[in-house]
């Protein structure tokens, strides 16, 4: 085996597992915070991020018909579509739970579930219907940006594009930035509370109601925000696209320990370094007798390894009651 | 320890009144009736069963009555949900302490001062850490590894940090041992000594609770069978047989 090779391809590969990571633990946060206040795996988040990204490639798109993508700053433009991809992502949200999920607070747990695959392939096909009326296509590409584009080299078989620091640059403001509400404002403990014990937070004075609400809007909006940032990163994006990147993502939550918010940005970045891992050195490692096709099974495997040691997920932590 | 509180009519801070509550089809509540004064200890005796907790649950608004109003300071309570009942001044202690077990001892009680806009919370949680010390050794600690005895320090001390006017207290003595139940009572008897706090107490310990209470109701079966100065209830034949083991 070439361990020169190996150590060369690296950081590359490191690179390429903190985007794919990060953007999953964006995503992840909206599974485990409405899991935490409801105890809901809410499937219609993979189609909250998808309805993110088309919101970003619209606005590129238009500005660019009306010739003046060019004439502003990008990053400028990055930053106005992924605020505008988290305000639709997170109102939309906030739609979906008072729409489909609140009338059946009080229903069976399943009942739920079959509301949230309605509502996933609702919008799926809503967009997929919006766009072809109005664009005749729903397979849509994003303008590029030749800043983003650029790639940075550092040595001879690592560079990587200024789009990708972009991304983890974002991701990580975002999840700071979400810590700290959670850990450290007065909204944050509510919330926590309300996870916890809903009829005793109320007795503190929370609207359960209003509090639940404020998750989806949270979690909707930072999936809106991955939504745009993995147009960015990959380019295409159509009604479909947030089928894989949410099963991950989903993944990503019940690997950290669903319900637990750190969990989730570590079951994020944890996916995606090691799909990142695999897809690189899987054939090195095996001769070529696998691929990195096999990046997927590669880090399932792993993952179904690591849940039957810690079903409570990595960061799941068990809460004893005495007496 | 009775002391010679103030009878509720005369300036009765809550009134109860014909109150019936359901869950699903059983009849939970069947007209249950009582007053309590500004400033008073008012015991709710009773059996399992008897609607003791139902009636406190009533009281702040995480159950609706199918008929009956509950009156606080003259306003009617009836259908205003538990989050808006906090904001006038009721505070509740429910059964089984309920404390945020993944919260920090300080962020408990954080929670409990959420319906206050003021700038004293601070002062506040030190005014609890000094009601009771033990919080404070432990008020990093997550509240789900307190012994069962401190989680009922925080539950009270989580209700006190809302700055009631009315204190509703559902078995504080569940689960301990007697000399911390003792103690319990103790800092509810001061806690309405010094602050004038009114306190609805609910409880199975009919002696201690009856030690520390100026007036006291018995329920049965979903309404009040009895009712009396605490001194005089616990005199009574019938309640020293059946609740206080004689």
């Amino acid at each position: 085996m070439d361990w020169q090779l190996v150590l060369a391809i690296l950081p590359q590969v490191v690179i390429d597992g903190l985007v794919l990571g990060f953007m999953y633990a964006l995503i992840a946060l909206g599974y485990t915070m409405v899991y935490g206040v409801l105890e809901l795996i809410n499937f219609a988040h993979s189609e909250i991020f998808m309805v993110g990204g088309f919101v970003g490639v619209e606005i590129l798109l238009s500005l660019q018909s009306h010739g003046w993508l060019g004439r502003i700053n990008p990053f400028v433009a990055l930053i106005l579509i992924v605020l505008a991809g988290m305000v639709v992502a997170g109102l939309l949200a906030v739609a979906v739970e008072r729409i489909a999920y609140r009338p059946l607070r009080s229903a069976p747990r399943l009942i739920p579930l079959i509301s949230a695959i309605g509502v996933s392939f609702f919008l799926q096909d809503a967009v997929r219907l919006t766009e072809s009326l109005w664009r005749n296509a729903f397979y849509l590409t994003y303008p590029s940006f030749a800043v983003l584009n650029r790639r940075i080299e550092l040595g001879q078989s690592i560079d990587f594009s200024v789009k990708s620091i972009v991304v983890i640059a974002a991701s990580l403001a975002m999840l700071v930035a979400l810590q700290f509400l959670v850990k450290r404002t007065r909204l944050g403990r509510a919330i926590r509370a309300v996870a916890e014990d809903q009829p005793t937070a109320s007795l503190m004075g929370v609207n359960v109601n209003r509090i639940i609400a404020l998750t989806f809007l949270i979690g909707g909006a930072m999936g809106g925000a991955a939504g745009v940032l993995f147009g960015v990163q990959y380019n295409t994006i159509n009604p479909f696209t947030g089928f894989i990147p949410g099963i991950k993502a989903f993944t990503a939550a019940v690997l950290g320990g669903i319900g637990n918010i750190p969990g989730a940005m570590v079951g994020g970045l944890v996916l995606g370094l090691l799909e990142a891992f695999a897809a690189s050195y899987l054939s090195l490692f095996t001769g070529g007798a696998f691929g990195a096709e096999y990046k997927d099974i590669f880090a399932f495997s792993i993952l179904i390894l690591i849940l039957i040691f810690r079903p409570r997920g990595l960061l799941g932590e068990v809460v004893r009651e005495r007496a | 320890m009775t002391g010679a509180g103030p009878s509720a009519s005369r300036a009765a801070i809550l009134a109860v009144e014909d109150l019936h509550v359901y869950y699903g089809e059983i009849h939970a509540l069947k007209g249950v009736s009582f007053e309590v004064g500004r400033g008073e200890i008012v015991a709710l005796l009773g059996p399992n069963g008897a609607g003791k907790t139902t009636t406190v649950k009533t009281i702040s608004g995480l159950l609706a009555p199918r008929r009956g109003t509950v009156r606080f300071d003259g306003e009617s309570l009836v259908g205003k949900p538990a989050h808006e009942i906090v904001y006038r001044g009721i505070a509740h202690v429910p059964e089984g302490r309920k404390i945020f077990n993944r919260l920090s001892v300080t962020e408990n009680l954080e929670m409990g001062a959420y319906s206050r806009g003021d700038g004293g919370i601070r002062r506040d949680v030190d005014r609890v850490f000094e009601l009771f010390p033990r919080l404070k050794e432990r008020r990093a600690q997550v509240a789900g590894t307190l012994s069962g005895g401190e989680q009922q320090m925080l539950a009270i001390g989580r209700a006190l940090m809302a700055t009631p006017r009315l204190l509703l207290l559902d078995e504080p003595s569940m689960g301990l041992a007697p000399v911390l139940v003792e103690q319990i009572f103790t800092t509810i008897a001061d806690i309405n000594n010094r602050q004038g706090t009114t306190i609805v107490l609910v409880e199975q310990n009919a002696a201690m609770a009856l030690a520390i209470a100026h007036r006291g109701y018995v329920l049965e079966t979903g309404a009040v069978a009895l009712h009396g100065r605490a001194a005089e209830l616990a005199e009574n034949p019938e309640v020293r047989r059946a609740y206080l083991g004689e």
